[in-house]
């Protein structure tokens, strides 16, 4: 089975991604609530002391929940649901605290990792080359990405995910680990790249820095209370950015 | 392995995506049943088959009533006693030995430049066939072995080599150096990899800042949560030492000797009436390994009682100097033995005319390794195909259950560790013994594939216990940023997860190879004589006199899982070379 029999097409992108009535519980302890809307272009800033729910949040969100947890609510994509399909199936970009460049691979190769099969040799070259001197690193396609810099990867990283052409990006703590000055011009490219492309973005940070300048919503969460799940105000709406 | 799904589906929740069953899911969630069949089918077969004719019922040979004279026939066997005896003390005194040693040395060596090398020999120590270092050990200590060349005339005053028993003494000292040596490498790996879990290295610098010395640190902050992690391969120990069969006809005394090793004959002598009371045997020996685990634990507890106080008294020096010498001198002895040992063997393999006290042959030739050339390749074939078959089956089944645990996210419990651990805790012989009697009666033939099959059950559970720590620790977001990238689990596999951990992977090969080349009794029993190893070869000559022509063939069998460790090491970095994050 090829990614594209179960996957929504290309007019679907630049949709909005929906989580609707989201709850996450672990056995029958609430973990996090979440009912919001990501317009195409727009990033959402998950913030909350840690222990929160927010890893627990994303890894729903992309389909990697851990089994001991359970969820009700949906998350859409547009009209198509996404809830009940797997990982692989629902095309949303993922960018983590490390940039997790394959090590067996170069750096051409991890670029062509998440690019859409079938396209000729020569084609998917040219986008890699096209890539990589959209982040100033022309000719680096053959470089083992262990002699890259922080910024380097973290850059060849992003563009990894531009390149799988996804519906949506998730990121979790995308800048934690870059120091200040990089930090800066990290966060400029992520929201530009992900601005121009027109991409719903779901960002979980405890930098409030990041959240202002994605500019976007930003959602407080909070610890919910163990036993009483019933009558609480409901949280995880937006909050003005 | 019977791994627990963590999940329980909420009220009115739903399972989410990421379990939806794919074609690999599937697959692999074959590997653990098939893993459990594979290892406790033939164990299980194979004590049954050793039940029926130990109570006289084996048609294939005419026993058609139930009886209890084999029982009868093997009590009145002259020194069954001393064959009882002498299995459990050999046993026992092994492991206790071989853990002292091990304990001491981790105690005594932690983070010293010395650890190092010590890390560094393991390996390659490990490597070492039961049989060949049993053959070294002989060399070096008889009477006429290299070190009584290297002493005298000199020291001793000895022309001839002096009048005493080794190997062979009726005590099984040479036994239980020769088990030692082995077993050694052994519990220093399973305990350098347990060391991380208990956060060693954390509880020894606590308490050397509590004015703790480093030996009474380890002995006292790390050494009991160390244990447990370890203690059933101390009972693999215990099972192997107490029941081994190569081992003890090399080293071992042989009037009488080990039990283990009289059932063996007793099962190809050729009066066919014999085979009922070597089932019997069979049975007895499980009893008697039952009993040294079953004294072994009752020692735990005894230790674990007397040591409470000892633990807690505040004594900064408790054994400070006394073990730390004793640590540096028997983790020393026990290596060079093996090392000196190795380096006779290749002396004898070049050696012509080499007479007492002279310590090195003259001239050093090939004559001996042309002598043996002939029959060494097809031997050396033989000895790779069923090494190679066992350890792709294994390797094969030992994917497909860390895969199954990677993709359902589950981890294996405790019930499937003690099958993994199965066929290292029931003494070989017995259930092979049963074996045999079981294809006896169906009339299978014996021949590679009964071996190959044979070998899997010692084979794999090595392979799992080498593999798993890199498979699990391998971190997880790897694949899920797979995933996010289109990739389905499948896929993931072929092109993030075995690339990832293809070094490990080669690592538990070759660690397989070198445990099948190194299998005496599966190759004997099974392959009911006709094929012929490395293993078994070296094990026959060793009783013979040739000394030249056994030190070939021990050579022969310790180069090849050797050769298998290089290829591991080498070829990962050979591949990834242009990858510096993949060049350990």
């Amino acid at each position: 089975m090829t990614r594209h029999d179960r996957l929504p097409n290309d007019s679907t992108r630049q949709q909005a991604l929906h989580f609707d009535q989201v709850e996450l519980h672990l056995g029958s302890r609430p973990i996090v609530r979440l009912d919001t809307e990501i317009a195409p272009g727009e990033v959402v800033s998950v913030m909350g002391p840690s222990g929160v729910g927010k890893s627990t949040l994303l890894a729903f969100a992309a389909g990697f929940l851990a089994p001991a947890f359970q969820a009700r609510g949906h998350v859409r994509l547009g009209d198509s649901d996404l809830t009940h399909l797997p990982a692989e199936a629902r095309r949303l970009g993922l960018l983590f605290q490390d940039p997790l460049l394959f090590p067996h691979l170069s750096v051409g190769g991890n670029l062509a990792f998440g690019m859409p099969p079938g396209t000729s040799r020569h084609l998917r070259r040219q986008r890699v080359e096209q890539a990589l001197a959209d982040i100033e690193l022309e000719g680096f396609a053959d470089r083992d990405p262990a002699t890259l810099s922080g910024g380097q990867r973290a850059r060849v990283a992003l563009m990894r995910v531009l390149l799988s052409q996804p519906h949506a990006i998730l990121l979790d703590e995308p800048f934690s680990r870059l120091d200040t000055t990089l930090r800066h011009d990290m966060r400029q490219l992520v929201f530009d790249k992900i601005r121009q492309s027109g991409l719903p973005a779901l960002m979980v940070t405890h930098d409030e820095a990041d959240a202002s300048h994605a500019g976007g919503p930003v959602i407080a969460l909070q610890p919910l209370g163990g036993e009483s799940i019933t009558s609480q105000p409901m949280r995880g709406s937006h909050a003005p950015g | 392995m019977a791994a627990t799904d963590t999940s329980s589906a909420g009220h009115g929740s739903h399972r989410h995506a990421g379990h939806q069953r794919t074609v690999w899911t599937r697959l692999v969630g074959w590997a653990p049943l098939l893993t459990v069949i594979l290892l406790v089918g033939p164990v299980a077969a194979g004590l049954a088959g050793a039940a029926g004719p130990a109570f006289g019922w084996l048609p294939a040979l005419g026993g058609n009533r139930l009886s209890l004279a084999p029982w009868q026939e093997l009590l009145g066997t002259p020194g069954l006693d001393s064959m009882v005896r002498l299995s459990v003390v050999t046993g026992l005194a092994s492991t206790a030995l071989a853990l002292t040693i091990v304990v001491l040395c981790l105690a005594t060596f932690a983070e010293t430049r010395s650890f190092r090398w010590i890390q560094r020999l393991l390996s390659p120590l490990l490597a070492v066939p039961h049989a060949a270092a049993a053959i070294g050990i002989a060399f070096l200590l008889a009477p006429s072995g290299l070190l009584m060349r290297l002493l005298s005339p000199a020291l001793t005053g000895f022309e001839v080599p002096p009048d005493y028993l080794f190997p062979g003494d009726h005590s099984g000292l040479a036994l239980i150096i020769g088990l030692v040596v082995k077993e050694v490498p052994f519990l220093l790996l399973v305990s350098l990899a347990a060391l991380p879990q208990c956060q060693a290295d954390k509880r020894r610098h606590m308490a050397l800042a509590l004015g703790y010395a480093p030996v009474t640190a380890f002995l006292k902050a790390v050494l009991p949560s160390l244990y447990p992690l370890i203690r059933l391969p101390v009972y693999a120990v215990i099972a192997f030492s107490s029941s081994n069969v190569e081992v003890a006809m090399i080293l071992g005394p042989s009037t009488p000797p080990p039990l283990a090793v009289s059932v063996v004959h007793w099962l190809a002598d050729p009066d066919l009436s014999q085979r009922f009371m070597a089932s019997a045997g069979a049975l007895l020996q499980l009893g008697v390994t039952l009993a040294a685990l079953l004294s072994w634990w009752l020692l735990e507890r005894l230790v674990a009682w007397l040591s409470r106080s000892l633990l807690e008294n505040g004594q900064r020096r408790t054994a400070a100097t006394f073990g730390r010498l004793l640590g540096s001198c028997l983790s020393w002895l026990s290596i060079g033995l093996l090392v000196a040992s190795l380096g006779g063997l290749l002396l004898w393999s070049m050696a012509t005319w080499w007479p007492f006290p002279s310590a090195w042959p003259e001239p050093l030739t090939f004559a001996n390794w042309r002598r043996a050339l002939d029959s060494l390749g097809p031997a050396t074939l033989d000895t790779l195909l069923v090494a190679l078959g066992s350890s792709l089956i294994a390797i094969l089944l030992v994917i497909g259950c860390l895969e199954s645990e990677t993709v359902n996210r589950t981890r294996m419990g405790k019930g499937a560790t003690l099958v993994l651990y199965l066929p290292l805790l029931i003494p070989p012989v017995a259930f092979l013994q049963g074996l045999v009697q079981l294809q006896a009666q169906l009339s299978i033939t014996p021949g590679i594939v009964t071996v190959i099959l044979g070998h899997c059950l010692f084979v794999l559970p090595y392979m799992f216990l080498s593999l798993a720590e890199s498979y699990r620790r391998l971190d997880p977001r790897w694949s899920q940023l797979a995933a996010s990238l289109g990739q389905s689990p499948g896929a993931t596999f072929v092109r993030v997860r075995l690339p990832m951990l293809l070094a490990p992977i080669a690592v538990a090969l070759a660690i397989g190879l070198a445990i099948s080349i190194g299998q005496y009794l599966p190759t004997l029993l099974l392959g009911a004589g006709r094929l012929t190893t490395l293993t078994t070869e070296a094990v026959t000559l060793a009783s013979g006199g040739d000394r030249r022509l056994t030190a070939v063939y021990a050579l022969a069998q310790l180069m090849l899982p050797a050769l298998g460790f290089a290829l591991a090491l080498l070829l990962p970095r050979l591949i990834y070379r242009q990858r510096r994050a993949l060049q350990h």
